[in-house]
C-alpha cells in the first residue's frame, strides 16, 4: 500500500494551486455577486490542459489519471467552486461519455475542440418530472429517416446554455423501459434546439445552470452515441465518474474553509487570547482537519480504482456522499468558528457554505448514495 | 542558438518558518521550488526558443532531489536538463558552485548565451551569474529586465538604482534576469505528464565534467559559513521633544558625538 501521490500527480497539484491562487482567487468572490461566466478563465485553463486532463493526448487532452483529474478538481473548487464545478460537469459528464461510448468518428470530431477548452461541453439527464427517479424521462427521440427526432425538456443543465455541445438522454423505444433510453450528441445551434433561462441559484454562481428545449430538434442519426438502448446503462456508468469529480470538489471547498478557519481562529482575540486557544475551537478545527482527511482518502481510492479499471460504484457513492457531507459539516464549523464575522460576504466562508451545498444534491443526492451503497451492500433482497 | 539555463532548487521561502526557540529555519515539511528568478531566466529563453529558434538547455547543481525542478523546467518547454550531482559537490560557496557550472557549460560547448536568475531566495548573493561568467572569460550583463538578441549580439535593459542602462555585448554572453523582466508560464498539464514519462534528466557527476575534486564542493570552497544567526532586534529610536531650534542644536549635538559629522 502506498498514500504518496506520484510525481507528476504532484506537480499537477502544484501546477494547478499556483494557478488557481493567482489568476482564479483575484476574481472568486466577484464572480459570485455578479454571476458573470468566467470565460477568460476557462480559456487559461484550456490553454494549460486543464479542461481535458483524463483525456488522451491522441483526442487533444492531456493523458493525466484520474487522480491527477480530481486534484485538478479539488485545488480549483478551493478557490472558486463556481470553477470548479464548470471544470467537473464538462470534463467527467460532457467529454468522458463521448470518449468512453463513442466512435472513433464521434471523438474524432468533438474532442479535440473540447478537450482543449476552446468549447464547452453538458450533460443533459434531468427532467422537471425525472430526478432521483432518472429513468423517467419524457424526452423522446424518434428516427426519421437519416436523423433523429428529439422533442422535451431538460432542467438544471450545468453549462447547458454555453456549452458548444451536449449530450442528452431521451427514449427511443418507450416498451422497452430503462432500455429503451439512448444517448444524442446534440450541437449547440442545431434547429429545434434552444436553450431556456439560466437559473438564479444559491451558490456557485460563477456557473451557469439551464433550461433546454428540444422541439423538433433534429440531429443526424451519425450522433447517436454507441447503441440505441443503451443510454442508461451509460448513464450510470458516466454518473460514477462523475461522482469522483464532485466529492473532489467537496474536499476542494472543504479544505478552503478549513484553511480560512484555521487562519481566523489564530487572528481573532476574545477574552483576552487568540479563539483559537479555546477547546470548543480547538475540537470543531480537529474534527474538520479528520473529516476533511478522511473524505479525501475516500476520493482518492475511488479515483484510483477507475484508473485501474477495477469496478468502483460503491466506492464513487461513498466518497461523494461522505465528501459531500463532511465539507457541510467542515463549512458549518468554519462559519461557527468566524461568530457573526463568518455570516457577511465580506469573508469567503460564507460563499463556500452556499456552493458547497450542491454537493450533497447534485449528481445523485446522498439518499440516492445510500441507495447505490446499500443495493451494493445487500444485493438484491 | 543554444540556450543554457541556470536553475537552482530551493526552499518555497514564503513557506518556511522560523524555530521560535532556536532562531533557525525549520525546512522540513516546506515544499522545493525552482528559484523564483531562475524561472523567469528560463521564460526569458523559452521567449526567445518561440521568436527565432533555439535549443534551451536547462542546467543545475544540487542533490538528486533537485530532477524535480529540472523535470518542471522540462514541462514548461526546455529540451534538455542536465543536473550537476556528487557528493564531491556538497558544501559548495558560490565559487565552488561556479566553478562546477562552467566546467559543466565547457562541456555542453557552442552555447550562445547562458541565462540565470538574479539571485536566489535562499542564499540571496547574486555571485553565482556573474563568477560563472568570470571563469569562462566571456561578458555578463546583470539584472537585466529586457532583452533582444540580434546579428551575434545581444543587447539588454539593466536596471540601476534609478532609471536603466543599455548594454549590448557579443555572443556568448551570461545575463542575470529579475522578475520585471516578465510573468513565467505554467506548465501545460500533458507536458507535465510527457515531463515524467517521456523525457530524461541527465546526471553528471565530478569525472563527466572533468572535475579536480579539489576546485569543487567544500574543499574549493574559500569562504565558509561559520555561524548563522538572526540580527539582533533593533533598538528603540531617539525621539527630541523641545522646540524646533533647540531640537535642530540638540540633534546636530548627537550626530556630532557620534562622529557622523
Amino acid at each position: 500500500m502506498d498514500f504518496a501521490l506520484s510525481e507528476e500527480q504532484q506537480m499537477i497539484r502544484k501546477t494547478v494551486r499556483d494557478f488557481a491562487e493567482k489568476e482564479i482567487r483575484p476574481i472568486a468572490r466577484e464572480i459570485d455577486t455578479t454571476g458573470q461566466f468566467p470565460w477568460e478563465i476557462i480559456r487559461k485553463m484550456g490553454n494549460l490542459g486543464l479542461m481535458g486532463l483524463p483525456i488522451p493526448e491522441e483526442y487533444g487532452g492531456s493523458g493525466a489519471d484520474t487522480i491527477s483529474y480530481a486534484l485538478a478538481v479539488e485545488e480549483i473548487s478551493r478557490v472558486s467552486g463556481s470553477i470548479g464545478i464548470t471544470l467537473a460537469a464538462h470534463t467527467s459528464l460532457g467529454l468522458y461519455p463521448i470518449y468512453r461510448f463513442g466512435t472513433e468518428e464521434q471523438k474524432r470530431k468533438y474532442l479535440p475542440h473540447l478537450a482543449s477548452g476552446q468549447g464547452l461541453a453538458a450533460f443533459g439527464l434531468t427532467e422537471p418530472e425525472a430526478g432521483s427517479d432518472a429513468a423517467a424521462i419524457k424526452t423522446t427521440a424518434v428516427l426519421d429517416g437519416d436523423h433523429w427526432v428529439i422533442n422535451g425538456q431538460k432542467i438544471f443543465i450545468t453549462s447547458g446554455s454555453i456549452a458548444d455541445v451536449v449530450i442528452i438522454a431521451a427514449v427511443t423505444d418507450k416498451s422497452a423501459g430503462t432500455r429503451g433510453i439512448s444517448s444524442f450528441i446534440v450541437e449547440k445551434g442545431t434547429p429545434g434546439f434552444r436553450p431556456g433561462r439560466d437559473e438564479e441559484k444559491m451558490g456557485l454562481k460563477g456557473s451557469v445552470t439551464s433550461q433546454l428545449f428540444f422541439e423538433d430538434c433534429r440531429v443526424p442519426k451519425e450522433n447517436l452515441l454507441g447503441e440505441p438502448g443503451e443510454g442508461y446503462k451509460q448513464f450510470l456508468i458516466t454518473l460514477d465518474g462523475g461522482r469522483i469529480s464532485i466529492g473532489a470538489m467537496a474536499i476542494g471547498l472543504a479544505q478552503g474553509a478549513f484553511e480560512a478557519a484555521v487562519k481566523y481562529s489564530k487572528e481573532r482575540v476574545q477574552f483576552g487570547q487568540p479563539i483559537a486557544r479555546f477547546q470548543a475551537i480547538q475540537w470543531m478545527i480537529a474534527d474538520m482537519a479528520t473529516e476533511i482527511d478522511a473524505a479525501r482518502l475516500l476520493v482518492y481510492r475511488a479515483a484510483w480504482l477507475k484508473d485501474k479499471g477495477v469496478r468502483f460504484t460503491r466506492e464513487a457513492a461513498m466518497a461523494k456522499l461522505y465528501a459531500s457531507e463532511a465539507a457541510e459539516r467542515a463549512c458549518f464549523k468554519a462559519i461557527q468558528i468566524h461568530g457573526g464575522y463568518g455570516y457577511m460576504k465580506e469573508y469567503d466562508v460564507e460563499r463556500i457554505y452556499r456552493d458547497n451545498r450542491l454537493t450533497t444534491i447534485g449528481e445523485g443526492t446522498s439518499e440516492i448514495q445510500r441507495l447505490v451503497i446499500a443495493r451494493q451492500v445487500l444485493g438484491e433482497i | 542558438m543554444k540556450i543554457v539555463v541556470l536553475i537552482k532548487q530551493v526552499p518555497d521561502t514564503t513557506e518556511v518558518k522560523l524555530d521560535p526557540r532556536t532562531g533557525t529555519l525549520i525546512r522540513e515539511g516546506v515544499p522545493s521550488i525552482i528559484n523564483p528568478e531562475d524561472k523567469n531566466a528560463l521564460e526569458e529563453a523559452l521567449k526567445l526558443k518561440e521568436q527565432m529558434g533555439a535549443q534551451v538547455i536547462v542546467l543545475s547543481m544540487g542533490p538528486p532531489q533537485a530532477e524535480d525542478a529540472l523535470r518542471e523546467a522540462l514541462a514548461m518547454g526546455a529540451d534538455e536538463a542536465i543536473l550537476l550531482t556528487d557528493r564531491a559537490f556538497a558544501g559548495a560557496d558560490t565559487w565552488a558552485t561556479a566553478t562546477t557550472l562552467g566546467l559543466a557549460l565547457k562541456k555542453i560547448g557552442d552555447f550562445d548565451l547562458v541565462l540565470a536568475g538574479r539571485q536566489a531566495i535562499d542564499g540571496d548573493t547574486a555571485q553565482v551569474g556573474p563568477q560563472v561568467a568570470e571563469y569562462l572569460k566571456i561578458p555578463q550583463i546583470t539584472y537585466v529586465r529586457e532583452l533582444v538578441v540580434e546579428d551575434g549580439k545581444v543587447r539588454a535593459k539593466r536596471a540601476i538604482e534609478d532609471g536603466y542602462e543599455e548594454i549590448e555585448a557579443k555572443l556568448p554572453a551570461l545575463l542575470t534576469i529579475t522578475k520585471e523582466a516578465n510573468t513565467p508560464r505554467y506548465p501545460h498539464a500533458g507536458a507535465i505528464m510527457n515531463a515524467y514519462r517521456e523525457r530524461k534528466v541527465t546526471f553528471w557527476g565530478v569525472k563527466d565534467v572533468d572535475a579536480n575534486p579539489e576546485q569543487v564542493g567544500l574543499q574549493g570552497s574559500p569562504t565558509q559559513v561559520k555561524r548563522s544567526f538572526s540580527p539582533p532586534p533593533k533598538e528603540p529610536g531617539q525621539i527630541i521633544k523641545s522646540g524646533p531650534a533647540e531640537a535642530a542644536k540638540e540633534l546636530v549635538a548627537i550626530l556630532r558625538q557620534k562622529n557622523i559629522i
